[in-house]
């Protein structure tokens, strides 16, 4: 079950012809997939389009009814491959994944999907994840489509044109043999509005139906000399049904006066940051009406040359909007320029930053210096000559410190680290390779553990190099999501057929967590369409690694510090792997917080731990946050003039996982910790001997009180 | 205030930023937001940043709102510098950073945020203060904000029993930013259906509180001044003794005497607060009006003296009174139990530390012995301190005060603190210098592994003094040796500080 549950967003799944709909971008991607006729859906999760993922997961029974076959695949290469459905039968399929680490891992079935092509619709949804918020390496996806020539679709960021870019899509997969792309980049994910609802579709063929009566074609397999045919459909029929189809249907769209000299081309993911800046130069109106021409690329591959030479003509400059590096859409427009002679300028990276976001600022100052370059006489006297008095404002860069992610509160992983960090200060540092997930917080402060990541499942494969092993053994650390990935097959059968020398941890969460909380093989939960509860001690027994430790209670900080030791000393040859397991907190909580409060309010016995620390024991070193970083842990300056250094402190937020108390006990860091467990409905018994205690402890309290000065608010 | 002024052309579009910390329903209060621009004739666009910074990082949340007409305006998807109508911080340095990227400008930003704070990792960690000061980041919204309204509106929340979202909507709407009445704010929140009661009641606090411009409430400073204790007549009286001797003190000195005074009582008795007091008198016969050096003594001494041992420990354990504020801490009420675990790991150190002065001294050098107690207690203690058998361990523990004196740990914190005290009057006459090493015992903190740290850059610190002593800048040098002991743990920037003095001496 995933953090973010959708069921009650589903209902608006439904909405008929002429409805509007009010909701956010995954959702009106879901709806237009229905409206569409898909006829099977998958994906692997990860932001931006995690959410995407949960509502398909969410809308099972709705998906059942109209005969739509759902996924979770196990990577994004086995959404790819789901789309050879496509290939031989007339049937529309949709998978999802992020890009352009997603795309990445699917390149393979993509590339082979797109030489094979299709004759049912195929889309995949692509979340791009660059810029502000990003969690990846910044590159652009737009370069798999030029290697693999499959279409590429960038909507204007409003729900009514992304829900119209979806059967574009589909249409336009169908009117060219090609799978297309649709690519939505991080805002537009959770971008909220409006749009006019269609109905929703049954499949033509469905994909059950479809294995009633099966298909082959030789032609179709990617095998010599048939792929050499198929480079050349590509070229001789694909690519210009696409451009027949692009240009007949005017999936581009152009925009303002048609008799300027100057005009901008956009991508059509920055049409509105565009309109933005013309806006604020006073160029256009809150509608987005300007006399500044605009070419907008709903479709950024291809590019339709007669369709961009035709708005260029008579125009002496142009600006290309584009994102992100290379600059694959300049180049190409630039060269369609120069093969038809013209003489029209072509501005873009210059006016633009070549690197980075368009954010309002850069979009602001690149447009405007276009503008001044191109038809100055537009721009507004204020705009042409900027002369204001702005006040300074103080610099607040030393004193504002950054906020990295991190561990959640009570994260089971942080013990782990803990244990890692201490097992270091006996043994000295070690070689360190992670892998995807919430785990890589352990790089930053204050643990500072593992230096690299190869990418999702590659942690292990990342020492590969070191599997001959040496003075100190490498330490590889993995996620039970990256395990089931690609981790499985990529790292461990790596590690045992290498006769590895390494150490790997697994650390298992039960969920493939930092995406959002979907369940993956080895979760615990029942899942009604899913096989979950396969250990994944038992899947590296099955390879042949036989030196694997199962913890179920990462919290013992002691017993995991022992095991990682034994890992890094034993003389046993061959991979050690700790599997290192429990509970997402995020997940335990949201499960079981709202059972315990029933529970209470039935009258039924529930005690809740919670930390805290006795302030007047603390000497404010803080030790216990360098081992820790828990949110909830945090420090606080006393009212006593005594004291310099703010003594630590616990919060409300605390849910007594009790990786405080183990680390203070098993670094012997101090007595200060302790654990409070409130007893809610206690039982008369249980009552009765509280109070014998209270009184016995009551009466040794004042004995000791009566022979000795106490003070109205002491020390503690 | 003064009006904003009109943008000619969008100036129909409200634009809206929140910066949230993860966990303080920034998504909650999106909603609610474009919810209420919906239901009262505007359309609205909300945007989100999803990806790994929700987990504990800063997010950042927009939303653009304009008047519905006949065709759908164009929103952004982003805030822009210098852009902003209304900036929602709910947190102080997210304030700051709001600033920082430019979202805060004095032409149209209305900043609202609360004054509270969620410290980062990097002001946690550090071994001494890391906090981060927030009155900078205060002057600096003075300045760049057309309008500030400031409180601790997560105080102000979990007042309420509710979250800072609430809080934070209800100041939004009495900023009067909107162009919609309260009823329609909390309309908003009503029809999300969840929480609604503690919702309505933080939004209402917000709201007062914005419109009254009055801080949360805020924690009354404490009186510096001893408090008469309770107790056996006889010691009373002494007390009272005592009391007189700090009052002959010179006042500013006085003060933080009698906090010490009070502090080295409750850890032993009265006849060492007379030490303490003796110790201090030693210390002002040698010093002069403003009295930097006594006052620095009165505080550290103090501090000295009340060492951090297993007695101590166990006496702040089983106090009166604690379990009553464990439970108000817990949010505990009448009718429920509390369990009480406590997380005790001694080592041979700290049980040698309690035999008898040379017999302790003679055990520690011993190395068989000192396994031999290490395999008999060092391990985790869990002790179940709301039950008699761990009570009564701990109670017993903390009444060995009479026992203490005689310590293998005092005699060692004795002459701990004698050589420091000497060490810092035999600077004299560099006064400032004497006050540095003074102000150097700051140094010593922690338990086991910690405090052994503490003391070595204590050490350190005061070898490296001995090397600049001579000098007139020394004690600007002392300083800086002790603030740099105090920046990590390992000591890397204390190393560094030490081998500058060391290129130039």
């Amino acid at each position: 079950m995933a953090e973010r549950s959708f069921k009650a967003e589903i209902e608006h799944l439904r909405l008929g012809e002429g409805e509007t709909f009010t909701g956010e971008g995954i959702l009106a991607i879901t709806k237009a997939l229905l409206e569409s006729g898909v006829g099977y859906v998958g994906g692997y999760q990860g932001a931006p389009i995690s959410h995407l993922m949960d509502v398909l997961a969410d809308a099972q029974d709705l998906l059942g009814e109209l005969g739509i076959r759902f996924e979770a695949n196990a990577n994004e290469a086995a959404a790819a491959a789901m789309l050879a459905a496509s290939v031989h039968y007339p049937i529309r399929g949709a998978v999802t994944f992020k890009g352009p680490v997603g795309v990445n891992v699917a390149s393979d079935a993509l590339a082979n999907l797109s030489s094979s092509g299709v004759t049912g619709g195929a889309l995949v949804i692509v979340g791009e994840d660059y810029g502000e918020g990003s969690s990846i390496m910044q590159e652009r996806t737009h370069a798999f489509a030029m290697k693999s020539q499959f279409w590429l679709l960038d909507p204007r960021p409003n729900l009514t044109s992304i829900v119209k870019s979806v059967s574009d899509g589909f249409e336009l997969s169908e009117a060219s043999n090609t799978p297309v792309m649709l690519m939505v980049r991080i805002r537009s994910c959770h971008l909220t509005g409006t749009f006019l609802c269609r109905d929703n579709q049954k499949p033509k063929l469905n994909v059950r139906d479809a294995l009633s009566s099966p298909r082959s074609d030789f032609a179709r397999v990617v095998l010599p000399p048939m792929s050499y045919l198929h480079e050349q459909d590509k070229i001789k029929n694909r690519w210009p049904a696409a451009e027949k189809y692009i240009r007949d249907n005017q999936l581009n769209e152009v925009f303002g006066s048609k008799d300027r000299d100057f005009g901008i081309v956009v991508q059509g993911g920055m049409y509105n940051g565009l309109i933005r800046a013309l806006q604020r130069l006073g160029l256009a109106d809150i509608f987005g009406r300007t006399e500044v021409p605009i070419y907008v690329l709903n479709v950024t591959y291809p590019l339709i040359s007669d369709e961009f030479l035709a708005f260029a003509a008579g125009k002496s400059h142009l600006l290309v909007v584009e994102e992100g590096q290379p600059e694959f859409i300049e180049t190409q427009l630039g060269s369609f320029l120069y093969r038809a002679e013209s003489q029209t300028k072509l501005h873009g990276k210059g006016m633009f930053p070549m690197a980075g976001e368009y954010t309002g600022a850069v979009m602001l100052e690149a447009v405007t210096s276009f503008i001044k370059t191109a038809a100055p006489a537009m721009l507004a006297a204020i705009v042409r000559a900027p002369n204001v008095d702005h006040p300074a404002i103080p610099d607040l860069s030393r004193t504002v410190p950054i906020r990295p992610p991190g561990f959640c509160t009570g994260c089971p992983e942080r013990p782990i680290f803990a244990a890692m960090k201490m097992v270091e200060k006996e043994l000295g540092k070690h070689q360190i390779a992670a892998d995807i997930g919430c785990h890589l917080f352990g790089a930053l402060p204050p643990f500072e553990i593992g230096g690299a990541t190869m990418g999702f499942g590659l942690g292990p494969a990342g020492n590969g190099a070191f599997d001959g092993g040496g003075e100190r053994r490498p330490v590889a650390i993995i996620g039970d999501g990256g395990f089931w990935h690609n981790g499985l097959s990529s790292s461990f059968t790596n590690m045992a057929f290498n006769k590895s020398d390494g150490v790997a941890i697994v650390v298992d969460n039960f969920y493939s967590a930092a995406t959002g909380g979907q369940d993956v093989m080895s979760s615990r939960a029942d899942n009604a369409t899913k096989a979950t509860k396969n250990p994944i001690a038992k899947a590296l027994n099955g390879i042949g690694i036989t030196w694997v430790r199962q913890i179920d209670r990462t919290y013992d900080v002691a017993k995991m510090r022992d095991t990682i030791r034994e890992a890094l000393t034993t003389s046993e040859p061959g991979p050690k792997v700790i599997v290192a397991s429990s509970e997402c907190m995020l997940n335990k909580q949201r499960r079981e917080k709202p059972l315990a409060q029933m529970a209470i309010k039935d009258g039924r016995r529930v005690a809740t731990p919670r930390f805290g620390i006795d302030e007047a024991v603390c000497t404010g070193d803080h030790a216990c946050i360098r081992l820790s970083g828990c949110p909830s842990l945090s420090v606080k300056q006393l009212d006593d003039p005594l004291r310099d250094d703010p003594v630590a402190t616990i919060d409300q937020s605390c849910v007594g996982c009790g990786n405080c108390g183990e680390v203070s006990d098993a670094a012997i860091l101090c007595p200060s910790f302790y654990r409070a467990d409130v007893v809610h409905n206690p039982g008369t018994w249980e009552r009765r001997v509280a109070g014998l205690r209270g009184a016995a402890i009551g009466w040794l309290q004042r004995r000791r009180d009566a022979r000795q000065l106490t003070f109205e608010r002491g020390a503690n | 205030m003064p009006p904003a002024p009109p943008d000619p052309i969008i100036g129909g579009v409200i634009k809206l930023a929140l910066l949230a910390v993860g966990g303080q329903g920034g998504g909650v209060l999106t909603g609610w937001i474009e919810d209420l621009a919906r239901a009262n004739g505007y359309v609205a666009q909300a945007t989100s940043v999803a990806g790994v910074a929700q987990r504990t990082g800063a997010t950042v949340y927009y939303v653009e709102m304009a008047p519905e007409g006949p065709i759908t305006p164009v929103f952004s998807l982003m805030p822009t510098a210098g852009d902003v109508d209304v900036m929602i911080t709910a947190e102080m340095m997210e304030a700051g950073r709001s600033i920082m990227r430019g979202f805060v400008t004095p032409d149209r930003t209305v900043l609202i945020t609360s004054t509270h704070r969620a410290l980062a990792v990097s002001e946690k960690v550090a071994p001494g203060n890391g906090i981060a000061d927030s009155a900078e980041v205060m002057a600096a919204a003075e300045i760049a904000a057309r309008r500030l309204i400031a409180a601790d509106f997560d105080a102000l929340a979990v007042q309420a029993g509710s979250v800072i979202s609430a809080s934070l909507f209800g100041a939004l709407a009495a900023s009067g930013v909107l162009p919609f009445p309260r009823k329609a704010f909390e309309a908003a929140i009503q029809a999300s259906g969840k929480g609604v009661e503690g919702s309505l009641r933080a939004f209402s606090a917000g709201f007062d509180a914005t419109q009254s411009q009055h801080e949360a409430p805020h924690l009354a400073k404490t009186t510096i001044s001893a408090m008469p204790p309770k107790g056996p007549e006889k010691l009373r009286a002494a007390w009272a003794t005592l009391g007189a001797r700090v009052m002959d003190m010179p006042a500013p000195v006085a003060e933080l005497a009698a906090l010490g005074l009070r502090k080295v009582v409750e850890f032993q008795d009265i006849d060492y607060g007379a030490v303490y007091l003796d110790r201090l008198d030693r210390i002002l016969a040698q010093d002069n009006a403003p009295f930097t050096l006594s006052l620095a003594a009165a505080k550290y001494v103090a501090n000295a003296m009340v060492y951090d041992d297993i007695i101590r420990v166990a006496d702040l354990k089983t106090r009166t009174g604690r379990m009553t504020r464990i439970a108000r801490e817990m949010g505990a009420k009448e009718r429920n139990l509390i369990h009480l675990t406590e997380f005790l790991h001694p080592r041979a150190e700290e049980i040698v530390s309690l035999l008898p002065a040379r017999m302790g001294a003679r055990w520690q050098a011993n190395k068989r012995r000192m396994k031999l107690i290490n395999h008999l207690f060092n391990r985790g203690h869990r002790m179940r301190t709301d039950t008699m058998g761990a009570f009564l361990t701990l109670y017993l523990l903390g009444g060995l005060k009479g026992w203490r004196l005689r310590t293998w740990r005092h005699s060692q914190e004795v002459e701990h603190l004698e050589g420091w005290i000497n060490t810092a009057l035999g600077y004299l006459p560099q006064y400032d210098l004497a006050v540095e090493v003074i102000r150097c015992r700051r140094l010593i903190k922690g338990y086991s592994d910690t405090h052994a740290r503490g003391m070595s850059k204590f050490d350190r610190v005061l070898e490296g003094i001995a090397i600049v002593a001579g000098r007139e800048d020394a004690a600007l040098w002392a300083a800086r040796l002790r603030e740099a002991a105090l920046l990590d743990e390992e000591g890397k920037a204390l190393d560094g500080a030490l081998a500058t003095i060391r290129s130039f001496i």
